[in-house]
This record gives C-alpha cells, structure tokens and sequence, in this order.
C-alpha cells in the first residue's frame, strides 16, 4: 500500500472519529437540554444520545466489515476480549457457570484455517456475517430475527421463542442459544435464558456513531468497519482496491463482512 | 353389508387401568422434566450450541410424522374409497389426532421459552417453513375432527368423502412441511436435499401403519373382539410396501449425495465411520428397521403370523426413530463446511464431529410425549364409539373368515 493511501485511509480514520465525537457532543446537549426541560422522558434523552435509533435505521447505509487476514495475528484474541467486555458474555460476565464450554455463548471467535493441500495456515475472527439474504431470518417463526433497514441483524429478544431453528439455518454457527438465567449483563446489550443470541455488530455504538468494539480493539489494523453503500467511505474504497472474498460465498447469503487474504 | 356396530372398548379391566397408570406415570414424568428444564435452564440438557436440537425433537419429529400415517388408513378408505378399510376409519383418524398431539406437546415443551407460546401464535413470518408448520399442525387438527364428525354423523355422511381428501391432502402437505424443516436448510451438508420432503411422507406411511398395527391387534385381543385375518393379511401387505418404500427412498437419498463429491465427506460420516451413527444407519434403520421387517411380512413361514407382524411393526418403529435420530442429531454432528477443502478449528469446536447424550429430563420428556399420545388414544377409544364391534369380513361385504385377535 503506497504512503498516499495510507494517508487518506487515516484521514478518513479521524474524520469518522471526529464525526462521531461530534454526534456525542450533540447528544448531550439534547441530553442537558432534557434535563433542563420540564417533563422529558428518558427516552428522549436515550434517543438524542443516539442520533440513528432517533431517526431509525436508513436503507441508505448498509454496515460492513473487511477483515484483512494478513494482518490478524494467530493467537492474537482481542476482538474476542473487546466484544466480551463490551457485551457482558464469556469473561465479560460472571454469568453462565452452569453451562458447559460447549453451552457457552460465543459471538465472536477466531477460527484456525488450514489449506489441506499447501499447508498454509490462517486466522481470522468469525461472527455474525450479517447476510443481506440471512438464512437465519428467512426461518424464524415468529420474526425475531431481523434485518435492520442499514444491514445489521438481530434477535429481537421480546418475541424469540427459543426454538433455535435459526441455529439450524445459520451456515457460520455465529449463534448461540442461553442455557441457564443470567444476571450480570450490560443494559445495552439485553440477553436472556431461553433466547438466542449473535454479534449485533455493536448496533449500540453504531447508531451513537462509533465503531464496533472488536474494530477499535484490533491495533493490527485488521478489521475495518464502514458503510458499503457509500462508494467514498474508507472500506468501499479498500474493498474496490484489494481483492476480497465472502465465507460460503456460493451459498448466495450475501455477507456484509468480507475476508481479504484468504 | 351389515351395518357396522361401533362402541367403545369397556376399558374397566386391570390390564386398561394399569397400563393407564402407566402412562400417566411417564406424562408425570415428562411434566416434572420440562418443569425442571424450564427452570433451571437447557444446561441441565445434552444440547448445547453444536447440537441445538436434541432428544425431544427426536421424539416430536417421529410423533408428527407417525401422525400424519397414522391417517392412511382412513384416507385409503374414503378417498381410494376401499370400502374393506372403512370400518377403521374411525380408529385411524383419532390415532392421527393423538399422535399429532403428543408430538407437537414434546415441541413445544422443549422451546426455549415455552411460556411465550402465545407469540409463536401471534407473530408471524410466512417466510419461514415453522411457521406454516403451525397453521399445517392446526389445520391438521380441524380438518380431521370435521373428517371425523361426517363419520359419525349419519346426517354428514355424504360429506366424509370430500372431508377425507381435504385430510389426505393435507397431511401430505403437513408432513412435506415437516421434512422440509431439514430440506430447506441449505447449509448443513446432511440436509438441504429436496427428496426430504417425500421420503419424510413416506416415512409417515411406514410409521403410523406400525403403530397403527400394534394398537389394532392390541385393542382387538384386550377387547376380546374378532377381526378377519383378510383384513389384517391386507394391511400387513400395504405396510410392506411402506418399508419396502422407505428403504428405497433411504438409498436414492445416499445415492445422491455420493454422487456429488461435495457431500461425499457427510455420506462417509454416515455410512462407514461416523461411530454411533453408522451403527444406528446400518444396523438399527436398514438391518432392524428395514430388511428384517421385511422378511417377517412376506416371508411364507409368517403369513398368518400375528406375532410376527407385530415384531415388524416394532422393529419398523425401533429402525423409525433410528432414523429420525440420524438425520435429527447426525445432521448436527457433522461439522458445517465454512471452507470448502480446507481444516478449520476454533474454541467453538468449528471442524470437529459434535459428540451428543441425552440427558434424563430430556428422554423423559420425550416419552411422555408417546405416553400422551397413547393414553390419549386408549381413552379416546373409551369413551367414544371408535371400534368396531367385529371386524369380521361380513361386516365389509366379504366372506367372513374372521378369527379371534
């Protein structure tokens, strides 16, 4: 990669950072401004906080990920702690001690892949890969797994039954089912026994303008988070560049996370 | 003809009333398990997020599409309008009905949140195959008690043809519906296969006449009634061709899948070294469920053999649910294919065969679902006027020959 685009990759770097520090600061002025104001609800508060969530997801963004497998180091598990820590799973949680490793929540993991003829190996994190065509929505009973309008999938944990028909359907094992109550979890990432749960793609740090969790932790530079509709935005501009692939790309479920170097 | 004379079994015998003790022990049982698993979560199960359906979906699957055959006999009677068969149409559609509820009883018991049974009622996406499962389920239900109010109803009688093809079309629709909750799934190398969905009616066929035939000669000997050996050398015919049917269905679906070379990892798995599975494929589906079946209904030694026709019926059952469990558990064993020609491993157990045991509320709660669906037949046919007072061929324009059961 030339110093130039390296460059602008950075520069495009701090303007989403500034972007989203400047949203923040809006936020809190409607926050204070709430608070000042007599008879607003939290909601309001909650929803200034979050500019996206005020105005609902747009179809004009469609969230993504490249993840640069060159630069993911094996052994390397930081986007796995990140997203642990942020989402109140695995050593983010005290909970699930009842549960076996195999019952165990895992929305985030690093796979080891081995070419059977060459030898090379690879690592790369997998999680949710938020089909465009998500298998995984297209067999829910009851509608609980969802499309949002700007690409990300999630379970709505009101109306998820816990049949895991889903689980069934997903072609990435990107989710996990709850085997046991819980009680140490985070307020913005609901969970619950009986319900089945994946990567939201930090949907609460999206909509607020942030990046997700596993992104801002990887200091390799492996992962890259960013709006695939928009043609000027840093991935679009790495994805048009470098050559990259989906998993199970044949099965035609459009992932919104693409691997480069694999 | 003579009129056919239907009651109700007297059912004030030990043998009734032990064997509904029974019963309802194992329906305590079941409600004690799911209680429990509703509690304290499904980490006191063997499923885990490899294996995401277990046990209880083992017995539910085989329970519905057992349900679904149980109707044959009633449909071949109205529809097919063989009238030697229509005396126990009656006996079939209420079985179709029981079993359909002990299976869909396991199901739901065994969601994650059971309580939220209302939502599964209420919200609804018509994209997916479980979600018209439950208008198929529901449906099922209405057609065959409207099915069987022509039957009893001498004022509804001209209507029982056209409510019979009503419920034979739609318990092939239902149970198409149930084989392709496996057919639809395109990820997993031991499904996303089209043939599922008719090898699954297929299966009901086998199934349901199995337990069909058990029940049959059992309530005929305990009621101390008579039945033709004409009749039951005819369903022990029909049921032949139904396992016979199976097997073929069983060979084109493994023909196929060796054929093309992606699927050939899944079908050595299967066929050659996937442990308790090749053993369950080989020696319990094919060997005890199939073949030797097969030998015990056409074979001249056992012609007029009860004994034997209902050791295949068992062994039918027995290589049924062996079967289901194969596809059921074995579909999940195998490990998904996220790179194609490559190893894979994770902490999650990516590229490893998934191992799987049942635990106890689990198994529990599976045979109560049987217990259910049994208990609910022997008191059906207590109460309502279900059997035939003789089967004697007499009573279906037939020489009589009948024999007592």
């Amino acid at each position: 990669m030339s110093k130039d685009e390296n460059r602008s990759e950075q520069q495009a770097h701090e303007a989403q950072v500034v972007d989203a520090a400047r949203r923040r600061f809006l936020g809190q002025a409607a926050g204070a401004t709430a608070i000042i104001a007599p008879g607003v609800t939290l909601m309001t508060i909650a929803q200034a906080d979050s500019g996206a969530a005020a105005e609902g997801a747009s179809s004009a963004k469609r969230w993504g990920m490249l993840v640069d497998t060159n630069k993911c180091e094996t052994g390397c598990n930081d986007c796995v702690d990140a997203c642990q820590q942020e989402n109140g799973w695995g050593a983010g949680s005290s909970d699930e001690g009842l549960s076996d490793s195999r019952q165990k929540a895992q929305w985030i993991r690093t796979v080891t892949v081995r070419d059977k003829e060459t030898k090379h190996t690879t690592q790369l994190p997998m999680m949710c890969q938020h089909c465009e065509e998500p298998p995984c929505v297209n067999v829910c009973p009851t509608g609980a797994s969802m499309k949002r309008a700007d690409g990300i999938v999630l379970v709505d944990k009101h109306i998820c039954i816990g049949c895991r028909y889903c689980m069934m359907a997903c072609p990435y094992k990107a989710r996990s089912f709850i085997h046991e109550s819980l009680h140490d979890q985070k307020s913005h990432a609901p969970r619950g026994k009986g319900t089945v749960e994946s990567c939201t793609m930090c949907v609460h740090r999206v909509d607020r303008g942030d990046q997700p969790a596993c992104v801002e932790r990887c200091d390799k530079g492996a992962m890259m988070f960013g709006d695939l509709n928009d043609p000027n935005s840093q991935i679009s501009r790495k994805l048009a560049r470098v050559s990259s692939t989906q998993i199970r790309a044949d099965l035609g479920t459009k992932p919104s996370i693409r691997y480069s170097g694999i | 003809m003579k009129r056919v004379v239907y009651s109700g079994i007297e059912g004030r015998s030990l043998g009734y009333w032990g064997l509904m003790a029974v019963l309802g022990f194992f329906i305590l049982m079941a409600a004690g398990a799911f209680l429990f698993m509703e509690h304290s979560g499904h980490h006191a199960s063997g499923m885990n997020n490899q294996i995401v359906w277990g046990m209880p979906h083992v017995f539910a699957i085989f329970l519905i599409v057992a349900a679904s055959g149980a109707l044959n006999v009633a449909s071949i009677s109205s529809v097919f309008n063989q009238k030697i068969y229509k005396p126990l149409a009656r006996m079939s559609a209420i079985l179709a009905l029981t079993l359909l509820a002990g299976g869909l009883a396991v199901l739901v018991l065994d969601l994650g949140r059971a309580d939220r049974l209302i939502v599964a009622m209420t919200e609804y996406n018509f994209k997916s195959i479980f979600a018209w499962n439950i208008y198929l389920y529901t449906g099922f239900f209405v057609i065959v008690l409207t099915y069987l109010w022509t039957m009893f109803d001498p004022a509804m009688h001209k209507f029982t043809r056209t409510a019979g093809t009503a419920a034979f079309l739609w318990r092939l629709a239902l149970t198409t519906g149930t084989g392709s909750i496996f057919g639809f799934l395109s990820a997993r190398q031991g499904y996303d296969a089209s043939i599922m969905a008719p090898m699954f009616i297929i299966m009901s066929f086998a199934f349901g006449k199995a337990i069909f035939l058990i029940l049959l000669i059992g309530t005929y000997r305990y009621s101390e009634r008579s039945i033709s050996a004409d009749l039951i050398t005819r369903l022990k015919n029909l049921f032949g061709v139904f396992v016979a049917a199976v097997l073929y269905f069983t060979v084109v679906f493994h023909l196929t899948n060796l054929y093309a070379a992606e699927h050939g990892d899944y079908e050595r798995f299967i066929l050659v070294d996937g442990g308790i599975f090749t053993f369950l494929f080989w020696g319990v589906q094919v060997l005890m469920g199939g073949i030797i079946p097969l030998v015990l209904i056409y074979h001249s030694a056992f012609s007029h053999n009860y004994r034997a026709l209902i050791t295949a019926a068992v062994l039918v059952i027995i290589g049924g649910f062996a079967q289901v469990y194969g596809i059921v558990i074995g579909g999940q064993a195998f490990p998904l294919v996220l790179f194609p020609g490559k190893e894979v491993s994770s902490s999650f157990n990516d590229g490893v065969v998934s191992s799987y045991a049942p635990t106890l509320p689990e198994v529990l709660l599976g045979l109560g679902g049987v217990a259910l669906a049994i208990a609910l037949f022997l008191f059906a046919i207590k109460v309502l006027r279900l059997v035939p007072e003789s089967m004697n061929l007499e009573n279906v324009d037939r020489r009589d020959n009948g024999v007592p059961c």
